[in-house]
């Protein structure tokens, strides 16, 4: 009798263990191990790369000796404070593109949970057949890195001092920086309203921005108030232009009289550095059939930025702003390595798009502005 | 006794003794800070009150038909109420204590940058007090000063009008900081207002081949009064060929913005500043 409750209480915790191994997708793991075909072998993979287990994911490669360890986990998991490293693959589709009896094309769109919201990623997998198996081929290739050099970096930084709370009335303070919204315009989408422009910090130091909107009825009353939050480039260097948007959803235009503008401006600690460069932008069709706009970012500054941000404009003939879009990069992005960005692009404006411009927003953990 | 009860006691005394009020006798102004003597046809003692916009006091009073009021006790302007009680009641009066001479100044000066050659962008308000923090509402002569640089002073005078004086001015064309000072009596106050660069002239661009890559320059980046814009002004380049199109936002940095640029066949390359546009340039690169 003294045995049945430490018998009960073992039985209980087998079962369990046992729950949450089902629930971990053990079972799913356990069935793929065989990888019987094309897409079981790259779903093993990612399985893997899901549980953040790199050494099992790289021996389930078909070319495990050609690739580089660092290089496999900087792809899929990040590395230096990059936003794949504040993040969890959610979760995965696969699907063939094309196979033959020794390799296939698979093709995987990987839904990742981050810190800034969802993030897509979807690659093409070269998939062969090793005896009874299927293994992914993963490309060779070594982690990019800088050269050892010096990079001098005395770009200018600017400081604050305000007055003390301790100073007499009417004593001299700095003022605000001077703001300029040169651009607006407002568009009907399918489930939204969306104001979107262009502001320039027309002074001679830097800005902390921030853009609001307020849609007025017919009688004058508040419809709805919303700002730009993150599509936007916060700081503005002297003389640097931003676009911005600001989203209203479920708000048809029909509804609103006017709609009134707030660009807000604070002075700000700021660095002109890094210098960030915008290569190789085109305007494509992605693997899915979507617009995009891709592009190579460079960092031409001798510090890694952690997270960058893309903000993009788009013109139509006469220069006005027609849409505005955005998108954080995954990787970070190392001093002279380019990084390839996509941004999307909506069907309906694609045709319309004579110019655009790209503009790059950055977080880095060494330093906030 | 606390405030309230003083109060109190004082109110119900000033509505009981309307008419022994012409009893107590005080200058119709007096100026802060003064000593003065309140007269009264009360040759006796009694409890002495006096209240004003910042201060209550109360004290006893041996002699009634003389009190001696030190200038301690008016330092705020405003209206006061002197009373007297003693054992036949209470007789009160009021009087008004006018600011002192102009000791002190509070200059505003806005805004604190301004770009050169602007019309009336710069204005000083001058706030005349005395010593004591009254406001000076009679009119006095307030001397503004606007100094550039190494330049003379320039200086013109306005008259105070209920304590306030003010001038606008315009900015230079130089940049620089200007000094602006407003002086009345002893007192003197200066604010530094920077003048700074205007949007950028004539933006000019030029290629440049360095150890086998291209770079492209600005020439100096100066305003339409000549003036440099400070360094950190963002200047974007952009270049479209057949590899696509390339931008780059880069601050000057001494005096000049310089990026360095893949060139893939022929290339067109475009710069701007803020709202303002330069030349353009159509380059080679190496095929």
């Amino acid at each position: 009798m003294k045995y049945v409750l430490s018998i009960s209480i073992g039985a209980v915790t087998f079962l369990l263990i046992c729950i949450a191994w089902l629930q971990s997708g053990g079972l799913a793991r356990e069935r793929m191990r065989s990888s019987r075909t094309p897409d079981e072998a790259t779903r093993l993979l990612l399985t893997q790369v899901q549980a953040r287990n790199w050494d099992k994911a790289l021996s389930s490669l078909a070319n495990t000796n050609d690739v580089d360890k660092a290089s496999f986990v900087h792809d899929l998991g990040g590395s230096n404070g990059s936003l794949l490293t504040y993040a969890t693959l959610e979760k995965f589709d696969v699907w063939p593109l094309h196979a033959n009896e020794q390799q296939a094309t698979v093709r995987a769109k990987l839904h990742y949970s981050t810190a800034v919201g969802p993030l897509d990623d979807v690659r093409d997998f070269q998939v062969q057949r090793a005896g009874d198996t299927w293994k992914v081929s993963w490309p060779a290739g070594k982690l990019e890195k800088p050269a050892p050099q010096v990079i001098p970096v005395n770009y200018l930084r600017w400081e604050v001092i305000n007055r003390g709370a301790e100073d007499d009335w009417g004593v001299q303070n700095v003022d605000s920086p001077q703001v300029r919204i040169v651009s607006m315009n407002a568009l009907q989408r399918p489930d939204r309203v969306v104001i979107l422009g262009e502001i320039v910090n027309e002074d001679t130091i830097p800005a902390y921005i921030n853009v609001g909107a307020t849609l007025l009825r017919a009688d004058g009353n508040a419809m709805a108030q919303e700002n730009s939050f993150d599509k936007i480039s916060h700081i503005l260097l002297p003389k640097q232009v931003s676009p911005y948007r600001i989203d209203f959803p479920g708000v048809q235009l029909k509804d609103i009289k006017s709609v009134r503008m707030d660009a807000k401006s604070m002075l700000v600690p700021a660095s002109a550095d890094p210098v960030i460069a915008v290569n190789r932008q085109r305007l494509e069709t992605d693997p899915l059939g979507k617009k995009v706009l891709r592009g190579e970012l460079l960092n031409q500054s001798g510090q890694i930025v952690n997270i960058p941000h893309v903000l993009a404009s788009y013109y139509d003939g006469s220069g006005k702003v027609i849409w505005v879009s955005d998108g954080y990069v995954d990787q970070e992005l190392q001093p002279q390595i380019p990084v390839s960005f996509a941004v999307d692009l909506p069907d309906d404006i694609a045709p319309k798009v004579q110019n655009y411009h790209v503009t790059v927003n950055h977080f880095s953990s060494s330093h906030t502005s | 006794m606390n405030m309230r009860a003083l109060v109190i006691t004082v109110m119900v005394a000033t509505m009981c003794c309307p008419l022994l009020a012409s009893d107590l006798k005080a200058p119709a102004t007096v100026v802060a800070g003064t000593d003065f003597v309140i007269a009264s046809a009360e040759s006796q003692g009694g409890t002495f009150y006096l209240i004003g916009p910042s201060l209550v006091s109360k004290r006893e009073v041996q002699n009634g038909s003389e009190i001696s009021v030190p200038g301690d006790e008016i330092k705020s302007a405003g209206v006061y109420t002197a009373l007297l009680c003693s054992g036949a009641g209470c007789v009160s009066t009021d009087f008004y204590v006018k600011p002192s001479s102009p000791a002190r100044l509070s200059l505003l000066a806005h805004p604190s940058r301004v770009r050169v050659a602007e019309p009336n962008a710069i204005s000083a308000v001058a706030l005349v007090f005395d010593k004591f923090r009254n406001l000076v509402v009679e009119p006095a002569q307030v001397e503004f000063q606007a100094v550039a640089g190494e330049a003379q002073p320039i200086s013109q005078s306005r008259t105070a009008a209920n304590g306030i004086a003010w001038i606008r001015l315009t900015s230079g064309k130089k940049e620089g900081p200007i000094k602006v000072g407003a002086i009345i009596g002893p007192a003197k106050e200066l604010r530094v207002v920077r003048q700074v660069a205007s949007d950028a002239c004539n933006l000019r661009i030029k290629p440049e081949w360095a150890a086998g890559k291209f770079y492209v320059s600005t020439d100096p980046v100066r305003d339409c009064s000549g003036n440099a814009v400070p360094d950190g002004t963002v200047v974007s380049f952009t270049k479209t060929d057949r590899s696509g199109k390339t931008t780059v936002d880069a601050p000057v940095k001494r005096g000049i913005a310089r990026v360095q640029m893949p060139v893939d066949g022929n290339a067109r390359i475009f710069v701007a500043s803020g709202v303002v546009t330069g030349n353009e340039l159509n380059v080679t690169g190496k095929q």
